[in-house]
């Protein structure tokens, strides 16, 4: 691991200060940047030990919103109350994630700012677009198992790991960045870039910014949620693919829905085909199985992770059965 | 690519009930200061990158990854290791559940299963076996010893 200079701060204005270094990264959690520090893949010259600010809370807002400090850590969200009752889909996504022990590390802001476990970005031996800009993809010809299906381009196709951000898709949740020039509020679908031709670039936050906050807005549909991973193992494995759905119910009829998607696309995933599919439609297993297979009309399969389409597919209408309520 | 030197910083930490007072390297991780400047071999570095569980400690009364969070990070925490859970030389409950089932093998993961598995006792965990080992899935075993480690938690869970 190469040498770092370190410091820990207690105010978002000292925060903002030293995030101007160069090559100065923030550290909360540290469970994604001390791995990639210890392979090489992040070398950050400065470090920026946020633990201190006042980022800590999950508060409910006038509007009926809730606000998560970007420090919240992974366990203490899954188990808040609040967010078991009216925003189940979140709770179960971050327990489907990693382990007891990096959920008690592992913070809200953080999780989403984690990078993908493409192995050939994780190794510095193989080129990778994403690692080094212009280098080439050893995933797309490569082993390409664990790799995206959707929103991929010619130079990546690596998956985005998260488990919470996909659920966050589902709750129309709003991501809070603070940088010198003030705070900006950014949709959590418009907060992660599709690779293109910068799979460099993954996030909205530019350097020197800061995730203070999430909100979850007041949506009538977080009630009736529902996370599905599938994985190679029972627990502590990345999603092959995973479906995050919150449902509004009339009746049997399907008035508002969300359905997103994660280990399967090179960023948390709305299928917008599929909520299309469903809206104003009866809540059934024929119209389950025609929204899924909406959601995978663009897939872009390579040579060993075709089984993808499928797999995604069911994810989707499991996820819609358990996110029905018991009487329907 | 970052060329300049080392840097230390002198930290606090609160081990076992102990202040520690020591400089350490700023990219020392807490499981090699606990280990190389502290001399607590108890905590056993497994895959060094967050994906076998044996470096599991407490940090502030909540079991964390050591080999995942930097030392310095660290200053004025409270730490338990392996060596903290005994009391005047009675074991802690999970460390005689563990010996009375027969709960390890080679031994190498067994601190952080140990560290892993007193934090479960004070953590939101369903009653069933199914409930543990989903909790304990951050802590791998190649021996296999799993089906002892579920009894001897469940039978650590009922004294507690």
């Amino acid at each position: 691991m190469q040498p770092f200079s370190y410091e820990k701060v207690t105010n978002e204005h000292d925060a903002l200060e030293r995030a101007r270094l160069a090559n100065a990264t923030f550290v909360a959690g540290g469970t994604t940047l001390l791995d990639l520090m210890k392979l090489n893949v992040e070398v950050p010259a400065a470090l920026v030990d946020i633990n201190g600010l006042p980022l800590n809370q999950i508060e409910d807002q006038p509007d009926g919103a809730i606000r998560i400090g970007a420090l919240v850590r992974n366990s203490d969200l899954a188990n808040d109350s609040r967010i078991q009752s009216r925003y189940r889909v979140l709770s179960q996504a971050i327990c489907a994630g990693a382990s007891a022990q990096l959920r008690n590390m592992a913070t809200t802001g953080g999780n989403l700012m984690q990078r993908t476990r493409c192995y050939y970005f994780r190794d510095p031996v193989y080129p990778c677009n994403k690692r080094q800009p212009g280098a080439g993809c050893a995933a797309i010809d490569g082993y390409n198992r664990i790799h995206a299906i959707l929103g991929v381009s010619d130079n990546c196709i690596a998956t985005h790991p998260s488990d919470m951000a996909v659920a966050l898709v589902a709750l129309d949740a709003l991501v809070h960045i603070r940088g010198s020039n003030g705070e900006r509020v950014v949709p959590i679908t418009d907060f992660h870039l599709l690779p293109g031709d910068t799979p460099d670039r993954e996030t909205v936050v530019r350097p020197g910014e800061l995730i203070t906050y999430v909100t979850l807005p007041n949506r009538p549909f977080g009630r009736h949620s529902a996370y599905v991973k599938l994985r190679d193992r029972a627990s502590y494995e990345f999603a092959l693919a995973s479906a995050a759905v919150a449902l509004q119910l009339e009746g049997g009829t399907i008035q508002g829905v969300r359905v997103a998607l994660g280990g399967v696309a090179t960023k948390p995933w709305r299928a917008l085909e599929a909520e299309q599919v469903l809206t104003g439609s009866t809540a059934n297993h024929g119209t389950f199985r025609k929204a899924a297979d909406a959601a995978l009309t663009g897939a872009v399969p390579r040579r060993y992770n075709a089984y993808k389409i499928e797999l995604a597919k069911r994810a989707i209408v499991r996820a819609l059965t358990d996110a029905l309520p018991q009487d329907l | 690519m970052a060329t300049s030197a080392v840097v230390t910083r002198a930290v606090a930490l609160r081990v076992n009930g102990e202040t520690a007072r020591f400089e350490v390297d700023t990219r020392a991780t807490l499981l090699d200061a606990l280990r190389e400047q502290l001399q607590l071999f108890g905590t056993k570095k497994g895959c060094d990158h967050g994906q076998c569980g044996a470096c599991t400690v407490h940090v502030n009364g909540r079991r964390v990854l050591s080999c995942l969070t930097l030392a310095v990070m660290h200053d004025s925490d409270d730490i338990v290791t392996i060596e903290g859970i005994e009391r005047d030389g009675v074991l802690h409950p999970v460390q005689e559940a563990f010996i009375e089932h027969d709960a390890f093998q080679c031994g190498y993961c067994t601190a952080g299963q140990i560290m892993s598995a007193t934090a479960l006792l004070d953590e939101p965990c369903g009653p069933s076996d199914d409930d543990v080992r989903e909790q304990m899935s951050g802590n791998l075993c190649r021996c296999g010893a799993y089906p002892a480690i579920v009894a001897a938690i469940q039978a650590a869970r009922v004294r507690v």
